[in-house]
């Protein structure tokens, strides 16, 4: 259990550097979903399944939409 | 500010942050350990007298469901605002639905056929709320990501006749206001706000935990709502409204003809 959970925890990092890294704000919506989808399976790793569900729905469909049709809206950097 | 100087500044502040958070983590009590006092108080009255399976759902929705009733508000004002920032400017006007595109068969049917599977699922987090991981604000959201599985089939005329915002801000508004009925119904009852009134039947049940099944129900009915409306506030923006060519107040109205593409379904944005 401890090895999984310093798994997720790694690909959190990971995941995370590589969203600040990211330069085009299109990218970055779809890096900040995959981010949500290993931060979902962290907090399934600590057993907290109820705030991996929330995290699942908010953070790796609803904000990186919203993300998305503001890029689309205020026409980003191209 | 340059790439060196916010370096520099990166340089400075990142040790004396990662020293600091680490002498703060020194008073937590160590990772994995058995001692829990407030865990096992919150587990020993959920799984007892509340008869509420699922922990989580016992401290959100009764043992502290002031603090849920708060969060409720917060986001309750936070869509209101949203939706306000998102509202037409004057500059901006209807210029109909653009053509939504080419979308593959494929595509279209996996909208359809996800459609019904993800508005069970929504239901059945928020009805489960009690027993199993959910609740009212995970499946609202379920519901509501579902139903825009629609505007992915290319469906979009038919998402925004089907939500008329008008009924979601309404179920909003209805949802919150429940959340705070059944906290009044319990001072009334209980003696207390947002006291546990209901009887609490037996653990594991489907109707069990007393008020908890009605909390989530109202919190599941505005989170959906509220979703819902907030991206269609999004979606609004980017599929509906343009800018017109001269964006000041007071320039001569623009008389251009609307975007290429929007005539043929420019009727359904004259229905609202």
């Amino acid at each position: 259990m401890m090895l999984l959970i310093f798994l997720a925890l790694g690909l959190v990092a990971v995941t995370g550097t590589m969203v600040a890294l990211t330069q085009q704000p299109a990218r970055q919506a779809v890096m900040l979903s995959v981010f949500g989808l290993t931060l979902a399976i962290l907090f399934m790793t600590v057993q907290a399944p109820d705030v991996a569900l929330s995290q699942l729905a908010i953070g790796t469909a609803v904000v990186p939409l919203m993300i998305m049709l503001t890029i689309q809206k205020v026409g980003g950097p191209q | 500010m340059t790439r060196r100087s916010r370096l520099v500044l990166f340089v400075i502040v990142a040790p004396v942050f990662a020293a600091l958070f680490f002498l703060a983590a020194q008073g937590l009590p160590s990772f994995g350990s058995e001692f829990h006092p407030y865990g096992d108080r919150a587990v020993e009255m959920a799984t007892g007298q509340r008869a509420t399976a699922n922990v989580v759902s016992s401290v959100n929705f009764d043992q502290r469901a002031i603090d849920t009733l708060g969060e409720e508000f917060i986001l309750f004002g936070s869509v209101i605002g949203t939706i306000v920032l998102l509202r037409p400017a004057p500059e901006e006007r209807e210029t109909g639905l653009r053509s939504a595109g080419r979308v593959l068969p494929t595509t279209r049917l996996a909208g359809y056929l996800l459609l019904p599977v993800s508005v069970l699922v929504g239901l059945y987090v928020i009805a489960h709320g009690q027993l199993s991981p959910g609740g009212g604000f995970q499946g609202g959201v379920v519901l509501a990501t579902g139903w825009h599985l629609l505007y992915v089939a290319g469906r979009y005329t038919a998402l925004r006749r089907a939500a008329s915002p008008t009924v979601l801000e309404i179920a909003e508004s209805v949802g919150a206001a429940a959340y705070a009925a059944i906290g009044l119904a319990g001072l009334v009852i209980g003696g207390a706000f947002l006291v546990n009134f209901l009887p609490t039947g037996r653990l594991n049940d489907l109707l069990s935990g007393g008020t908890v099944p009605l909390l989530n129900g109202a919190v599941g009915v505005a989170v959906a709502a509220a979703i819902v409306l907030l991206l269609s506030g999004f979606l609004e923006q980017e599929v509906v409204l343009r800018q017109t060519e001269e964006p000041l107040a007071g320039s001569s109205i623009s008389t251009e003809e609307p975007l290429a593409g929007s005539s043929m379904v420019a009727d359904d944005a004259e229905q609202r």
